[in-house]
């Protein structure tokens, strides 16, 4: 019995835990770089406001309804994410972290699913302040169309547990309420008289795996409740790309460090543009050795969030730079280096801010990696490299109505009165 | 605000404690310089940890700035940290933040005989009633307070 958690209106709800007076008012969250709407509270859902939609096209009803616009606060969010996951595994170890608000869990153990999905989303609630839905199946295909359901129905209260005869249930969902389903492949089912769940349930096996794919007819037997599935309980690698290398020598020259750290940025633009990816997130590590004396042991890391996602070179190293600069102390003999780079996502769906940071065309910056990658595919490897000098200039990213970084930074602290 | 603990005014005080196991948290062991093993090694036992100390439950524990003097009686000043853990149950004497016209405040919670208030430790500040009809919300439980004298 699986169970998936996730929380209502994640980000907005996250805005509202150190602002009470947000309770009960429409509020939305802006992308990376205040372009487009992604996240709405219940409340900005009522208004119409679509999800996706870039800024300036809703500025009327924003203004008339007096909708609270915030800038993504990523620390803010992050951390609360840490803590939901951090309550959930109070209930049980075997639990798959999905995505920044979800979480698979295995109920496998429990005789009352129902009592203990009400103790679960209590808890949480109660400890972090987040609400969350939770829904239960016999796969996490079901356990996801449970949690749909269960938001989707105020009167449930926020749990439902998907019935041992889901028909009549299924039967109510079009196919593209299921994991797995986009609106492209919905339509395709929907031409040879595939709509709901249900439909798709009781469809051939064979016939679809031979008509689609493996992947369609795999949920088609995890909507018959035979779990094809498993928990994934460690992070799989495609989500983070790490180039990291221990110096041949101790170094301690910020030139040296700075080159080190910009040939591993290349590297790992040049893995991410290989699968065709993009970052939103980089961090960057340095260490000197860890049996070093007390005053020379360091290691220390700094992140950048990009303005947008991106698999520029360029924007790789500035950001490495970036990073660095925090981190670099002088006169350490440093041992390591590396650049991590998370929050991926396929570069051919990233959503385009409204104003892109200044100085970079995102159309001419594919075009010139294309050309760089395949000028080194040919000819070997660094035959095109970057001159890492004369990148001076650093991002401005555009967050003009950020909350403060409530629960990681000792000056932003929530201030109460007393 | 639904995820605040919310005292009508009226209710019976028959809420359960909140029963929490401690979490574990890591001892950091000293880090023993290679090749010369240390006679102390056998009685490491790890630097003691303010954190584990202070926030059982690092899930549900928020730090917040007090603003005011209305709770000076109770050794709260202007500009002391707060450590709030929102898995407590609130009663009667405790230290909680509410949510008092939108706003979060620090007060004591007086919790008797089905009468609620928010108290001050403070003459200067009158106490606050949560009329019959009227809802309380209670963010958190203040666990501890941190004053600086630097
Ligand atoms: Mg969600």
């Amino acid at each position: 019995m699986f169970a998936l958690v996730d929380v209502n209106n994640f980000y907005a709800s996250c805005e509202r835990l150190f602002e009470p007076r947000l309770e009960g008012v429409a509020v939305v969250v802006l992308s990376n770089n205040d372009g487009c709407i992604i996240a709405r509270s219940q409340e900005a859902k009522d208004l119409g406001i679509p999800m996706g939609e870039p800024v300036h096209k809703v500025k009327d009803v924003l203004r008339r309804e007096r909708v609270r616009v915030y800038s993504s606060n990523y620390a803010l969010y992050g951390d609360l994410s840490g803590r939901v996951v951090s309550v959930l595994k109070r209930f049980t170890p075997y639990l798959e972290v999905y995505s920044i608000d979800e979480s698979f869990l295995d109920l496998g153990g429990f005789t009352d699913p129902a009592a203990h999905s009400h103790d679960i989303k209590d808890t949480v609630l109660r400890w972090t302040g987040l609400p969350v839905s939770v829904g239960v199946g016999a796969t996490k295909t079901l356990a996801k169309a449970a949690n749909r359901i269960a938001k989707k129905d105020p009167a449930l209260g926020g749990v439902f547990i998907m019935p041992d005869d889901p028909d009549e249930v299924l039967g109510n969902l079009n196919t593209d309420a299921i994991w797995g389903i986009g609106r492209r492949l919905a339509a395709r089912l929907d031409r040879i008289g595939i709509t709901t769940a249900l439909d798709l349930k009781n469809a051939d096996s064979k016939f679809i795996r031979a008509r689609f794919s493996v992947v369609v007819e795999r949920t088609v037997l995890e909507l018959r409740g035979t779990p094809c599935l498993a928990l994934e309980m460690t992070v799989p690698a495609q989500k983070g790309i790490m180039v990291s290398r221990g110096f041949s020598r101790r170094v301690t020259d910020y030139r040296d460090i700075e080159a080190a750290v910009a040939t591993y940025a290349s590297r790992a633009a040049e893995k991410l543009r290989r699968q065709g990816l993009s970052t939103n997130k980089m961090t960057i590590s340095l260490r000197t050795s860890p049996f070093s004396p007390a005053p020379e042991r360091y290691a220390n890391a700094a992140g950048f969030v990009f303005p947008e996602a991106t698999s520029d070179t360029t924007h790789m190293i500035k950001a490495a730079r970036h990073c660095l600069k925090k981190i670099y102390k002088p006169g350490l003999p440093y041992q390591k280096a590396g650049v991590f780079l998370d929050a991926l996502e396929d570069t051919r769906r990233i959503q385009r801010g409204l104003f892109p940071p200044p100085g970079v065309d995102p159309d001419k910056s594919r075009a010139l990696m294309k050309a760089v990658d395949r000028i080194n595919a040919d000819w070997g490897r660094n035959t095109v490299r970057f001159a890492v000098t004369g990148m001076q200039r650093s991002w401005a990213m555009k967050q003009n109505r950020k909350s403060p970084c409530y629960t990681t930074r000792w000056q932003d602290l929530k201030q109460v009165g007393g | 605000m639904p995820s605040d603990v919310i005292i009508s005014g009226r209710a019976r005080d028959g809420g359960a404690e909140n029963t929490t196991a401690p979490s574990a948290l890591p001892l950091y062991a000293a880090t023993v310089q290679a090749g010369f093993p240390s006679p102390a090694d056998d009685y490491l036992e790890g630097a003691l940890d303010l954190n584990e100390h202070l926030i059982p439950r690092p899930a549900a524990t928020f730090f917040l700035r007090v603003t005011g003097e209305s709770m000076t009686g109770a050794g709260i000043h202007s500009g002391d940290l707060l450590i709030v853990d929102r898995s407590c149950h609130p009663g009667d004497g405790d230290i909680v933040i509410a949510v008092v016209d939108g706003e979060l405040t620090v007060k004591r919670l007086y919790r008797r005989r089905g009468r609620i208030r928010l108290l001050a430790e403070n003459p200067r500040y009158q106490p606050i009633d949560i009329n019959t009809g009227q809802d309380l919300h209670v963010w958190g439980v203040v666990i501890h307070a941190i004053h600086s004298f630097v």
